[in-house]
């Protein structure tokens, strides 16, 4: 980085990437992401979209590259810049039962700032902040079991947001969500003022919420550019097993 | 904690047991049933005693007779065994109703059934007034080892999951016409038992997962939420005092 360019809240640099059974996940991915900007990552399953988030947090590590948050380096045997990477960059997994675990849903809320240090007032304050800005803050003592899946997606999102990151992961916000639910998720999601980086196979949802889109196919980045271009343009999503659900046309208003 | 896990054991009822802290319930429930094991079989009246302990506390706990009546059925198949043990008996014999018993047997049978159904009451009386959540909370300020309580914790949030996850199993099963009737058309039930431990066994590893991404590093953060006062240590130590002073009236008197 030169000393006049502004640090991006992501920087990744020719990462790549082999799992242990030598099936190779990441081939040299080249991605940043501005402050502020929200970019949704497209690509059809396998394409190492996952891989790629698993090492934003530095959770996987191991292959050539470097990966940057806000100008600092994963580094996975310094652990105590691990932590500071790991609140910065909250990552909100698919399915919010493998996320929520504590018995109630404050408590989950509480685990990320807890282990940041935060105890009492603080922390409790945290959690309530969290819970608001989900819209959740009337079931905070309630078991996560009891909850609709569309609000446990978003305690979920509350238990990442917590711990205040600069950037923010989600891993297929809107898969298994009813239409109600997927709009709620979508107007707590526009509101929120942090990076955003969301893997989907949901067009236009991606379309709704990012102004920009990149597209990983083979462990590789194979397009980056304005959402909507993106998705007018047939012959690259069809090479990349993407697909538009039927009768709907990236138009913008 | 306000609302709590619910389990089958536990009755939601405002009564000044209910709001003792967890640990000196546990502590107390504990203590008088070491008292009540620890009295000789012969002394009646300290049975009768205890009982009357245990019933001031369900009054006080405001938990209906027949409810622990129907919930102490537990103790059923070690009071089948008791009543084994008159007959099977050695040593000096009595007649009664034309039946010959054994004194020493008769006196087995009084043992595991009193102290069998005192300790029982005592802790459905537990259950009745703490939630599961409560009962790992106060095992927790009891200093109990934390890789005991974090199990349950974890016990109590996968449970359910588990179990919908197995009734969902079973539905697609007999969806699909399997109807067992005969012990060789079990394999598909054991071929799904299985998967249920595989599913559990992949879900470990993304609940870890989640875990590591919000600053896990081994050690859950401690509920702090007020632990028990003096005086709610007094009034819970009113229950032990009393049978151990029952106990030594008995075996003094």
């Amino acid at each position: 980085m030169t000393a006049g360019e502004t640090a991006a809240a992501l920087r990744v640099e020719g990462l790549t990437y082999a799992y242990p059974d030598g099936s190779v996940a990441l081939r040299g991915v080249d991605l940043t992401v501005g402050e502020g900007e929200r970019v949704a990552l497209l690509g059809p399953n396998g394409a190492g979209k996952t891989t790629l988030v698993l090492h934003l947090n530095g959770v996987l590590h191991g292959g050539a590259g470097t990966v940057e948050v806000g100008g600092l380096r994963v580094e996975a045997r310094d652990r105590a810049r691990l932590s500071e990477i790991r609140r910065r960059v909250g990552i909100v997994f698919q399915d919010p039962d493998d996320q929520l675990f504590m018995p109630t849903v404050a408590e989950d809320v509480a685990f990320g700032p807890a282990n940041l240090g935060l105890r009492g007032a603080e922390l409790s304050e945290r959690v309530d902040e969290a819970l608001e800005a989900v819209g959740m803050a009337e079931h905070r003592d309630q078991v996560p079991h009891h909850l609709s899946f569309g609000q446990r997606r978003r305690v979920a999102v509350a238990t990442v947001l917590a711990m205040r990151p600069q950037l923010l992961v989600l891993d297929e916000p809107s898969s298994n969500l009813d239409p109600a639910s997927r709009r709620e998720l979508a107007e707590i999601l526009q509101r929120l003022p942090v990076t955003v980086l969301m893997v989907t196979h949901d067009l236009p949802y991606a379309m709704q919420l990012c102004p920009r889109s990149v597209i990983l196919d083979g462990g590789r980045i194979a397009a980056d550019g304005a959402t909507a271009g993106l998705l007018a343009d047939d012959d690259l999503l069809r090479a990349h097993r993407l697909e538009l659900p039927y009768g709907f046309h990236p138009v913008r208003p | 904690m306000g609302a709590g896990h619910a389990h089958p054991l536990h009755l939601d009822r405002p009564s000044p047991v209910h709001r003792l802290a967890p640990e000196v319930k546990i502590l107390a429930t504990l203590l008088f049933t070491i008292v009540v094991v620890l009295t000789p079989r012969e002394e009646f009246s300290a049975f009768g005693g205890y009982a009357l302990l245990l019933a001031a506390v369900a009054v006080l706990a405001r938990v209906p007779v027949g409810w622990l009546a129907k919930r102490a059925m537990i103790e059923l198949p070690f009071v089948v065994l008791a009543v084994a043990l008159p007959f099977a008996g050695q040593g000096e014999r009595v007649e009664w109703l034309g039946l010959s018993l054994s004194v020493d047997g008769l006196y087995g049978a009084w043992n595991i059934f009193a102290k069998g159904t005192l300790g029982v009451v005592a802790s459905l009386l537990l259950a009745a007034s703490t939630t599961m959540r409560d009962l790992i909370l106060g095992l927790d300020r009891l200093r109990c080892p934390s890789v005991f309580t974090q199990i349950a914790t974890f016990m109590l949030r996968y449970l359910d999951i588990l179990a919908d996850d197995a009734r969902r199993m079973r539905i697609a099963r007999l969806s699909r016409g399997y109807d067992p009737r005969f012990l060789w058309q079990v394999k598909a039930f054991a071929v799904s038992v299985g998967a249920l431990f595989l599913r559990a066994y992949e879900r470990g590893e993304r609940v870890y997962l989640a875990m590591v991404s919000r600053g896990y590093d081994g050690r859950l953060p401690r509920p702090e939420a007020g632990s028990a006062t003096a005086a709610q240590w007094a009034q819970s130590a009113a229950l032990p005092v009393a049978a151990a002073g029952i106990a030594l009236a008995a075996v003094l008197g």
